[in-house]
């Protein structure tokens, strides 16, 4: 039968993935099956996705971008690869949402920030000590490309405005809302409804303090706007913004866009 | 007239940006679909609001 290991059409007579697995490996590879990593043998079927890699070993770049994509289930994997996404802001939502769709596989990652990296934005979003002074962009993209070198992250450092975001964010099919302001957040929906009504807008309000994760639900809006949050829990003095909350926010945004990438338009 | 579902009854027509005022809502922080339209800040001023109309006020709070 024909199956595709690592990422190349092979012919093999091997009836389950442990016996492919300890003949042309050793029995101590990790074996990913459509996308499952599996400690358990099981059959091989006809057009079956396999990766069998050496544990902790660097593997090439061919077989770790087959590895990638064999992790998101191949169905998935070749939607999200097609994929074109804009994070307007790269702070505690924008830099975690970031890293989630890139390590999801989105091919084509547009990055907004006109901010550098400061020792404030250390106890919630994605940066370390060593991009302090970076552009949130800059940063941004080069973390990217050590997590999964196969996407395309563009980084802008401009501030998005009424009369710049369709510029901007043209080139994209989903935007995602990340900023602070509450301003900037209603412009933003403001301008991509009424200039860009055929894009998909995931904007986030509501994540500060430490009340119940629970709380915070992605909501349909109105066609093409979906909101994340709990709508309340507003960023002041007595109410930070820290990582759990934030991050459990930006993971309902990353989320919503997968399952928008993958034509699901219910949260 | 009609505000995120909820029926409001106000005796004449309203322009948006008096009716957002008198319901709470800070301008600046809410995006505002009539009649699942769209209606851009720089015309609230001049968009009445009848008994007919309804609206879908989306307010943001600040943090990200």
């Amino acid at each position: 039968m024909k199956i595709q290991l690592n990422g190349k059409t092979v012919e093999t007579d091997c009836k389950t993935l442990f016996e492919l697995r300890d003949r042309h490996f050793s029995p101590d590879c990790i074996a990913i099956s459509n996308g499952f990593q599996t400690s358990q043998d099981m059959p091989l079927s006809e057009g079956d996705s396999v990766s069998i890699i050496k544990k902790g070993v660097m593997p090439s770049r061919d077989e770790l971008e087959s590895m990638m994509a064999a992790r998101h289930t191949p169905a998935v994997h070749e939607r999200v690869k097609k994929a074109r996404v804009a994070v307007c802001g790269l702070g505690g939502l924008g830099s975690n949402i970031a890293v989630m769709l890139a390590r999801t596989g989105v091919g084509f990652l547009k990055l907004i920030d006109f901010d550098i990296v400061e020792p404030s934005n250390l106890n919630r979003q994605n940066y370390y000590v060593k991009h302090l002074g970076m552009f949130k962009s800059d940063a941004l993209c080069q973390q990217i490309g050590e997590i999964n070198p196969f996407i395309e992250a563009c980084g802008v450092t401009a501030k998005i405005t009424r009369e710049n975001a369709k510029e901007l964010l043209n080139d994209c099919d989903i935007i995602c809302e990340a900023f602070d302001d509450p301003a900037a957040k209603a412009m933003l929906t403001e301008t991509v409804l009424s200039e860009m009504p055929e894009k998909k807008l995931v904007c986030g309000s509501g994540m500060a303090g430490f009340d119940s994760a629970n709380s915070i639900q992605t909501r349909h809006i109105f066609k093409n706007l979906y909101m994340c949050g709990d709508s309340e829990s507003e960023a002041k003095p007595g109410n930070g913004l820290m990582a759990p909350r934030v991050s459990v926010c930006a993971g309902h945004q990353a989320n919503m866009i997968l399952r928008l990438i993958m034509g699901i338009d219910e949260p | 007239m009609k505000i995120n579902g909820k029926e409001i009854a106000f005796e004449k027509e309203i322009t948006l940006d008096i009716l957002m005022e008198k319901q709470g809502f800070d301008i600046k922080k809410i995006a505002v679909m009539k009649n699942g339209e769209i209606v851009p800040k720089a015309e609230f001023a001049q968009t009445l609001i009848g008994a007919e109309d309804s609206l879908e006020v989306v307010s943001f709070v600040g943090g990200g």
